[in-house]
């Protein structure tokens, strides 16, 4: 069987601050990483590369030194890696992004798509069911567990509320959660063989795609605005009885609409 | 495509197992007041099986002006392709300006697929909405970047404007029996080639959070508590609140819980929605872990205590005297 993996290199955002005097982004030593999400779609995809063999493609759109996370993929033991790279394909929203993304994969063999189920920097998870509906193909996101048949994949599907044990016929798309394994690290083999094998990089020319589908100009959505939340002032603080204070409290509650 | 012809602020009434669930009523409340701004009708979508009146009337008396019901034996239990097949299909017939999903596991799911199929924007997980006074586009704001930074979306060239909205932000409005509104049933057939995902096993199970990076609410408790049983009285508060209760280094090093409810430097960073100090001084060890929360309230007896500098709410009084009026307080705004 053939798999695709669709992943994305975020910046670590449990490592950016917010500076105190400014109240902007520090991005600056903030590390560049495979996405949680994804990196457990690959880890899943190479347990049945081991297991039954399967071929493992990773396939990322980002800029040119997204080509770091193709080859950590590499090194973790993927067979193929591909960037779709082009100025062109700047500043997508998941709408763009997807149909970007599909029109790639319509270039290669496959039977199941593994997506991430959302990227930590943008916490959309659109991407992934977005690529599927382009591919005409069933999705399933939040899956937390799965086994390969030979015409079928059957997963376990998270909800609030409980789960469902799902079929669902190839060729089909699912998305992961970061809980269902733990990914592998590279192997010191696999580091070496990564920076002798080629990270295919593929532009606007080398994918068939109408342009009003790309970018910024292929994207329903727009920023409008983004702000920093600040840093927190303090509050006000009441020298009060207990009554007082417990009503002070539940008022603030009411206000905030946590209760 | 001719923006003019989209009006109406549409929602997605999501129901599990026939019951319309709570972020349905929100999403009613919010969008009750962008379609007074822009003065036009509030529709509400209900897709299921053996739909009743009374569903209808539940959602006319939270805000809905017209309800449609799609009910069909395949839309009983959610499964992505009827669903969107049924939703595209209304979106299509009534030419929303505007649409909301709750964003739950249901809602992003399907929301990403609707607005493939019908190319327009989707802005995921906002927290606020608006109207934009100039171009009447929807103004969508989101947390992004983890949470570091806040984003306003718009979709100012397609539509419908669509948005999944966190549950338990918006504010429901409280039911009105009186009001009236307009029921109507589209028929939209789901085939059996639609059903392209077989349901094996189904399981309802609300799932423990056991993690206190998980809870929306911490209730924290620290060495100001006095002795290891007023830290026990806690966990009923945080049950009154849906939370958890955590604590602060002092307590753990003192045995009165376990370390998995630490927070700060050595324990747990923490983000809930609610941070209630019980009782915490503040150290910067402790504030480091939970800093970040959405609304920090403070009690502590001494009106120095470096807590105070980071809540939004600070009580300087007796926690342990607080803790139970506290407790009547919350149950006489319940019953109210």
């Amino acid at each position: 069987m053939k798999i695709i993996v669709c992943i994305k290199q975020v910046p670590d955002t449990t490592e950016v601050k917010i500076n105190p005097t400014t109240g902007t982004l520090i991005r600056e030593g903030v590390p560049s990483i495979i996405n949680p999400d994804d990196k457990s779609g690959l880890e899943a995809a190479l347990v049945l590369k081991e297991q039954q063999g399967a071929h493992v493609t990773v396939l990322s759109m980002g800029p040119p030194q997204a080509d770091l996370a193709l080859r950590e993929a590499l090194a973790m033991g993927a067979d193929q890696a591909i960037l779709l790279s082009d100025r062109a394909f700047g500043g997508a929203d998941t709408w763009a992004t997807s149909s970007t993304l599909a029109a790639a994969i319509r270039k290669l063999e496959w039977d199941l798509i593994i997506c991430g189920r959302q990227a930590i920097d943008g916490d959309t998870a659109q991407v992934g069911p977005q690529i599927a509906e382009h591919l005409h193909i069933p999705h399933v996101s939040y899956v937390s567990e799965l086994q390969v048949g030979e015409k079928a994949i059957e997963v376990k599907r998270k909800f609030e509320d409980g789960w469902q044990r799902l079929r669902v016929q190839f060729p089909c798309l699912i998305t992961t959660l970061k809980e269902m394994n733990h990914a592998r690290y590279m192997s010191m083999a696999g580091i070496y063989d990564a920076y002798r094998q080629e990270v295919k990089v593929w532009g606007l020319a080398d994918i068939d795609i109408d342009q009003a589908n790309i970018g910024l100009k292929g994207s329903p959505t727009r920023v409008k605005a983004s702000y920093t939340k600040g840093t927190r002032s303090a509050g006000k603080v009441y020298e009060v009885d207990p009554r007082e204070g417990a009503r002070i409290i539940v008022e603030s509650l009411k206000e905030k609409f946590i209760i | 495509m001719n923006i003019s012809e989209y009006r109406g602020v549409m929602v997605f009434a999501e129901q599990r197992r026939g019951e319309i669930q709570k972020v349905a009523f929100e999403l009613l409340g919010a969008g009750r007041g962008i379609a007074d701004t822009l003065q036009e009708k509030l529709i509400a979508v209900l897709a299921g099986t053996h739909l009743t009146d009374a569903q209808a009337a539940s959602l006319i008396a939270h805000g809905a002006d017209r309800v449609i019901l799609v009910d069909d034996k395949r839309l009983g239990v959610y499964m992505t392709e009827p669903f969107t097949k049924a939703i595209t299909a209304v979106i299509a017939a009534e030419k929303p300006g505007i649409v909301f999903f709750g964003a739950t596991t249901i809602g992003r799911d399907l929301a990403p697929r609707v607005s493939a199929r019908l190319k327009t924007g989707l802005t995921a997980d906002c927290t606020a909405l608006a109207i934009d006074d100039a171009s009447r586009n929807l103004l969508m704001t989101r947390p992004a970047f983890g949470g570091n930074i806040m984003a306003t979306i718009i979709c100012p060239e397609h539509r419908p404007q669509m948005s999944t909205v966190r549950p338990g932000v918006m504010r429901q409005i409280e039911a009105d029996t009186t009001r009236t509104g307009e029921t109507v049933r589209f028929a939209c057939r789901i085939e059996p080639a639609d059903v392209n995902v077989e349901i094996l096993e189904e399981v309802v199970q609300k799932e423990e959070k056991k993690n206190i990076e998980d809870a929306s609410v911490l209730v924290a408790g620290g060495r100001g508590l006095g002795n290891p049983e007023n830290f026990q009285s806690l966990q009923n508060l945080a049950e009154m609140l849906g939370g958890q209760v955590a604590a602060s280094r002092a307590v753990v090093d003192a045995g009165w819980t376990n370390q998995d409810k630490q927070v700060g430097q050595t324990g747990k960073t923490v983000r809930p929605d609610l941070y209630l100090a019980c009782g915490i001084s503040g150290m910067i060890q402790h504030v480091a872990g939970m800093e970040e929360s959405g609304f920090i309230v403070a009690v502590n007896k001494n009106k120095d205590a470096p807590i105070f500098a980071y809540a939004d709410i600070g009580i300087v009084t007796d926690v342990n005297l607080l803790l139970p009026a506290l407790q009547d307080e919350l149950n006489r705004a319940r019953s109210a």
